[in-house]
């Protein structure tokens, strides 16, 4: 038999899949096959990944409680026994801070993507597809969402809604729907006059089916880029959100508000606002990595090829 | 008759996930003042060979041949900068589709006059001129009309002859023309055609004319290359491309329906494996 | 018996209301039940407009349709798709490029009510000359010719009369198309269906057809039998033209 012969490796590689889990394993495979030749990527995954294993084992990794003061070592500089990344102006210990403050990047994270997007995805492609009126008031509401600089329409979502963590997310949620709604909208009127479109409408589809099984399918793949492009400025957003007090409220160590706090000391202690801008900025470049590579895999235009 | 360009022995390859996959395997030709005809079904390697010659293959594929001789000049060890100066002046290609060969924001005189002034050094004046004389040269009536259209105001048979207008001011030796008439209707096919043919014959140039369609190489080219899985398979006199011997050109030519012999079934190509292994044939003049 | 397909007048029109194209002028034809009848013509006459008519892909007619004796109306129901199928011309573009053979006809059963889902998509996969091994496949994982032997199985799926063929093999080899044009010629003999057939090749709807329209413009200018058409019996000049231009092709 040629099936006891065949490694795992040749199985999923198959031309010929056997079976629909088979089939969607070997795309998959297929996919993350080029996702793993493109280096920087992988460094973007590694990267997020870490991040998410210190915001599970916290606890574990943290040196300090980052809540406890001690005013008596505060501003201690890096390389500091017990604090290898010094303390602050409270004397907490900066190194636990930020490994507690992952917990709460990626919270952020997760909830504005559990939001923004699917937001967008529905009303672009709504509008996509059912053109004429639907399609011009549901994009004026975009356009007017849109012509307003977003962190100034988050800054007033928030004073209205009262300064907090998950209040500065539904603000930055609300600020960020609107280039997926036009990019979601955009693709699905080349996708909408295609022969696969007429094809399944010939079958007596109705509009939901076509917008669910066939518009969102290949609308979600270029949606996944752009959301991992966009993270990094999600982050960003949360932290200037957190950096002029109107999102994560003090004590806790979100990385915006620690930089927040440590700008007052910036000429004398920098390492207070350096340490976690650092962490910013690497998962700011992870995502943007990350989405990179995403694109080559995902994009469907390629996948002919 | 005098042998312009001749290919030895060239290889397209592209690496891939699972290897290397060679798509033009081992090709030899030679062109003289004549037609020639390279014709072959989709994945053949036809259009490849074409662009090869000019060195228009982008990386991840590899080109590698004897030689790709110009006049006894080997364009493989030639600079990028002066194979630039070979793809203008020298050897011209005309593709499938004006609509993408064409800039669209640009009016066409614009890009004619651009495309001389880039290998002649001449004034507005004179390039219009020249410009002019070419569009009129494809049978171009209303030329100076023309020059003001932007492409997309152009129809199909028209967009392709001035492709073909721009691509002959340089005055170039040879032309490479790949599917020039595929997009067009039957009735402006003929019409491209016979522009291509008269300029072919009046200025002496060598002409590759890649094809899908055996019926218009069979009654347009002098010489006919037939190309199977990257490699020839045949070569023959075109008017004899009805005689040919090889299977696959025979299966080729019994599965077109006939207008004149109508017949209950199509004849169905099968493929013999032994052909993909059979040495490629040389196609020397 | 009334004919399978019959129109009457029909004008179609393409574009928002200050720039409208009319695509279809006056056309009127009658396609008899078991027949294969052809339109041809070069790009833009309109004959796939009158195939996008039929369907209900383009809306903005005028004139009278009807499909075995009923009178279509703007907005078709589910008994007109199961009667009424289209295979479209580039099959590159016509299979969704993120479904498996599977789900692209599993769904197109479901649609249709079947419920031996799972046995017809092997029988439909049999009856196109391609085996069960297809079956999990993605789009770009086949031939051109591959995939439009799925578009095929999709148009018969709901087991339909009357098959609307637009420009079936345009983008495919020669040795290709004369797979697929024997593989349609066996199914309409299988099945008993009724062809209307868009070309630009008059070899190939001469091969395929009893009849043909010869369409310029939009309109109508002839209808002919394929066989005085061989014969060169033509009473319009236009279609004299199109018959010299295909069989010499160098001007």
């Amino acid at each position: 038999m040629t099936t006891e012969t065949q490694t795992l490796r040749e199985w999923l590689l198959s031309e010929t899949p056997t079976s629909r889990r088979h089939a969607r394993l070997a795309a998959f495979y297929k996919g993350w096959l080029t996702l793993r030749a493109n280096h920087m990527a992988m460094i973007g995954l590694a990267i997020i990944a870490l991040l998410i294993g210190t915001a599970m084992f916290a606890p574990l990794l943290a040196p300090h409680d980052p809540f406890v003061q001690d005013l008596a070592f505060r501003l201690q500089p890096l390389g500091t026994e017990g604090h290898i990344l010094g303390t602050d102006s409270l004397g907490r210990d900066i190194l636990s801070r930020m490994i507690y403050g992952s917990r709460i990047t990626l919270y952020i994270v997760a909830l504005v993507v559990m939001i923004a997007p699917v937001a967008g995805l529905l009303v672009g492609t709504i509008a996509g597809y059912a053109g004429g009126w639907t399609d011009i008031i549901l994009m004026r509401i975009t356009d007017i969402f849109l012509a307003f600089p977003r962190l100034i329409l988050a800054l007033a979502f928030v004073a209205a809604l009262g300064a907090g963590i998950e209040n500065a997310v539904l603000a930055i949620a609300l600020t960020a729907w609107p280039p997926y709604a036009r990019m979601a909208r955009a693709e699905t009127l080349t996708i909408r006059s295609s022969d696969y479109i007429s094809a399944i409408r010939l079958q007596g589809a109705g509009p939901m089916r076509i917008i669910t099984k066939h518009i969102w399918p290949l609308c979600i793949s270029s949606l996944i880029v752009r959301v991992t492009l966009d993270m990094a400025g999600i982050i960003l957003a949360a932290a200037g959100l957190g950096f002029l007090g109107l999102g994560a409220q003090p004590p806790s160590p979100e990385w915006g508000a620690m930089i927040s706090e440590g700008r007052r000391f910036i000429l004398d202690y920098w390492w207070i606002a350096t340490m976690p801008g650092l962490a910013i900025f690497t998962v700011s470049l992870a995502f943007n990595l990350l989405g990179d590579g995403l694109r080559d895999v995902l994009d469907p235009k390629d996948s002919t090829s | 008759m005098t042998t312009l360009l001749d290919v030895d022995n060239l290889w397209v390859r592209f690496p891939n996930r699972t290897g290397v996959f060679d798509a033009v395997r081992g090709v030899s030709f030679s062109l003289g003042r004549e037609r020639l005809g390279i014709v072959g079904e989709s994945g053949s390697g036809k259009s490849l060979t074409g662009r090869a010659i000019l060195r228009l293959i982008r990386s991840p594929g590899i080109v590698e041949a004897g030689h790709i001789n110009l006049h006894g000049e080997n364009l493989l060890e030639k600079s990028e900068a002066q194979m630039r100066k070979v793809r203008g002046e020298k050897i011209s290609m005309v593709m499938q589709d004006p609509k993408f060969s064409l800039n669209p924001v640009m009016t066409v005189g614009d890009q004619i006059i651009e495309a001389y002034r880039l290998h002649a050094k001449a004034s507005k004046a004179e390039a219009y001129k020249k410009s002019v004389e070419m569009l009129e040269a494809v049978s171009i009536r209303d030329a100076d009309r023309v020059m003001k259209a932007y492409p997309h105001e152009m129809s199909g048979g028209m967009g392709q002859r001035i492709m073909i207008a721009m691509m002959l001011i340089p005055n170039p030796e040879i032309l490479i023309a790949d599917e020039p008439t595929s997009a067009l209707d039957v009735s402006v096919q003929g019409q491209v055609l016979s522009i291509m043919d008269k300029l072919v014959k009046e200025r002496g140039m060598g002409l590759i004319f890649i094809s899908h369609d055996l019926n218009l190489v069979s009654q347009f080219c002098d010489r006919v290359l037939i190309m199977y899985a990257g490699r020839i398979v045949e070569v023959c006199e075109a008017d004899k491309l009805h005689e040919a011997k090889h299977p696959y050109t025979q299966g080729l030519l019994g599965s077109l329906p006939r207008f004149d012999a109508p017949r209950d079934r199509l004849q169905v190509l099968t493929r013999d494996p032994a052909w993909r292994e059979a040495p490629s044939v040389e196609a020397r003049l | 018996m009334s004919d399978a397909i019959s129109i009457q007048n029909l004008n179609v029109w393409f574009g928002e209301h200050h720039d409208l194209f009319q695509a279809v002028k006056n056309a009127s034809l009658t396609v008899a039940t078991g027949a294969s009848f052809g339109l041809v013509g070069e790009s833009g006459s309109g004959k796939s407009t009158i195939l996008r008519a039929l369907t209900g892909l383009a809306p903005q007619w005028e004139g009278q349709m009807s499909i075995n004796g009923t009178d279509l109306t703007h907005k078709r129901d589910k008994q007109f798709y199961k009667t009424v199928q289209m295979v479209f011309q580039d099959p590159y573009a016509s299979l969704h490029p993120r479904q498996s053979v599977d789900q692209v006809l599993s769904e197109t059963l479901h649609l249709h009510g079947f419920k031996d889902i799972d046995n017809r998509v092997n029988k439909l996969l049999l009856d196109v000359g391609l085996g069960p091994a297809f079956r999990f496949r993605y789009p770009h994982q086949l031939s051109g010719g591959q995939r439009q032997r799925i578009a095929i199985a999709r148009a018969l799926a709901a087991e339909p009369k009357i098959l609307l063929l637009d420009e079936p093999t345009s983008a495919l080899d020669v040795s290709v198309q004369a797979e697929i044009l024997n593989l349609l010629c066996d199914l309409r003999a299988e099945h008993g269906l009724t062809y209307l057939m868009v070309s630009h090749d008059l070899a190939v709807v001469a091969h395929m057809c009893e009849r043909a329209a010869v369409m310029r413009n939009g309109e109508i200018v002839e209808i002919i039998e394929v066989a005085d058409m061989r014969a060169g019996k033509t009473t319009h000049d236009y279609t004299a033209q199109l018959l010299h231009a295909s069989a010499n092709r160098v001007a």
